[in-house]
């Protein structure tokens, strides 16, 4: 089979309008990357101590997000499934993502200075990022069309940013007017607080009505 | 360093998880029941020490710019070699461990401890050092799920038989049932929340323990 008939053979198949729809409601609040998944804990505890700075965390990951679902859906369909190399997944991908992650860093250095004095510190970080990686190998493992996977990218990614704000203001609010006993201050009584937030996200799961 | 010494800063004093706070992803997500808490463990120890020795030998080749896209590649050919055993061996522990699996290639623990240690020391204490912080990272890994598991679903070593066969007819296939907590159980703890809600009191109790010794 020549190379064309190949990459023909392992497409998926095209969404409808409203799945794409549900995928991208089920991304930010049904599946939110955060509260439901644990994708991206890290970097979430991490840089939710200020509101501001977990906005442009938020907004890098969207980016970056949208952006490794596109270069990964490539790569897997046009090089790993017709090569037959599927085996390889997790190197390629983890090395697309790391390049380009350093690719628009240096690309936004200099064509967008005011973006990158705003996003230029998260960068770095959302290489290591498990949500980005989970939403590039989710999207090959769910089969979903190009148009699906970069909604899922880009949704995914708003997902995690409505968490991470929600849960940096309530932290601001610790911060100040917090009376809790001494042995759970700082991060233990984060955790707990954000236990609560997903509580509050499991309510959604009855948004699953398609 | 002696190895009684080092194993004790990776489970206890250094402990990744509980001390340092890094690799909290997978904590949170797989120790939903004690057996998948073991095997994640487990594979996440094996790339540990694997990657460790690698790249402890080749410390002396790889070029100080690129030390961390290869540190990379080299902790994502241990994944995939792991990812693909427990697929064809245990499919049980690969399904319900899922996505996590291939994810153990950005876990932070292991790429700290590729760049703190392996690119700095000799081969033999690397692969100790992967041991010691892979145990510590399991160590967390159990501590959450046997609690997770008792409160949340009411058994004790559910599903075990299928990640060791041989303990088939010692063990239950569906585990111990601890009485009253089985019919009653509290499923919010084996629910996301009661991941975060659980973690929270290990840490209050940790920072409680750690002032009281303080205060001596």
């Amino acid at each position: 089979m020549n190379y064309f008939a190949a990459v023909q053979a392992g497409l998926p198949g095209s969404m409808e309008l409203t799945d794409i729809l549900f995928l991208a409601i089920s991304a930010v609040l049904v599946n939110n990357y955060i509260f439901v998944q644990f994708l991206g804990c890290c970097s979430f505890f991490g840089v939710s101590k200020k509101t501001d700075t977990a906005v442009g965390m938020g907004m890098a990951v969207i980016f970056v997000m949208a952006l490794a679902s596109i270069v990964s859906w490539a790569v897997q369909y046009f090089i790993l499934t017709p090569l037959g190399l599927d085996y390889m997944q997790t190197i390629a991908f983890i090395l697309v993502i790391a390049t380009l992650v350093q690719f628009v860093e240096m690309f936004m250095k200099k064509a967008m200075p005011s973006l990158y004095q705003a996003l230029g510190i998260f960068l770095p970080l959302i290489t290591t990022n498990c949500a980005v990686l989970g939403a590039a190998i989710s999207n090959i493992d769910n089969g979903y069309s190009f148009i699906g996977s970069v909604v899922f990218g880009v949704f995914a990614g708003v997902g995690y940013t409505v968490a991470i704000v929600l849960f940096a203001s309530v932290r601001e609010r610790m911060e100040v007017s917090s009376k809790c006993p001494k042995c759970f201050e700082g991060f233990p009584i984060a955790l707990v607080a954000a236990a609560l937030l997903a509580m509050s996200f499991m309510g959604f799961s009855g948004l699953q009505i398609w | 360093m002696k190895f009684s010494e080092q194993l004790k800063n990776g489970v206890l004093v250094d402990n990744p998880v509980f001390m340092q706070t890094i690799g909290l992803c997978p904590t949170l997500a797989t120790s939903t029941s004690l057996s998948n808490a073991i095997g994640m463990g487990v594979a996440a120890t094996v790339v540990l020490i694997a990657s460790n020795v690698v790249i402890s030998i080749l410390r002396k080749f790889i070029p100080d710019k690129v030390r961390i896209a290869a540190f990379i590649t080299i902790i994502a050919g241990f994944v995939t070699i792991i990812d693909l055993a427990l697929q064809a061996y245990i499919p049980s522990l690969a399904s319900s461990l899922g996505l996590f699996l291939p994810l153990i290639v950005v876990n932070c623990i292991i790429l700290g401890r590729a760049e703190a240690y392996a690119s700095k020391n000799k081969v033999i204490p690397s692969a100790l050092d992967g041991l010691c912080m892979g145990l510590g990272f399991a160590f967390a890994l159990v501590a959450m799920g046997f609690l997770r598991e008792i409160l949340g679903a009411g058994t004790f070593l559910d599903g075990l038989t299928g990640l060791l066969p041989f303990l088939e007819g010692v063990i239950p296939a569906t585990g111990f049932h601890i009485p009253g907590l089985h019919d009653y159980p509290a499923t919010m703890m084996i629910l996301p929340a009661g991941g975060f809600l659980m973690m929270g009191f290990i840490f209050a109790a940790i920072q409680h323990f750690m002032s009281k010794k303080e205060d001596k």
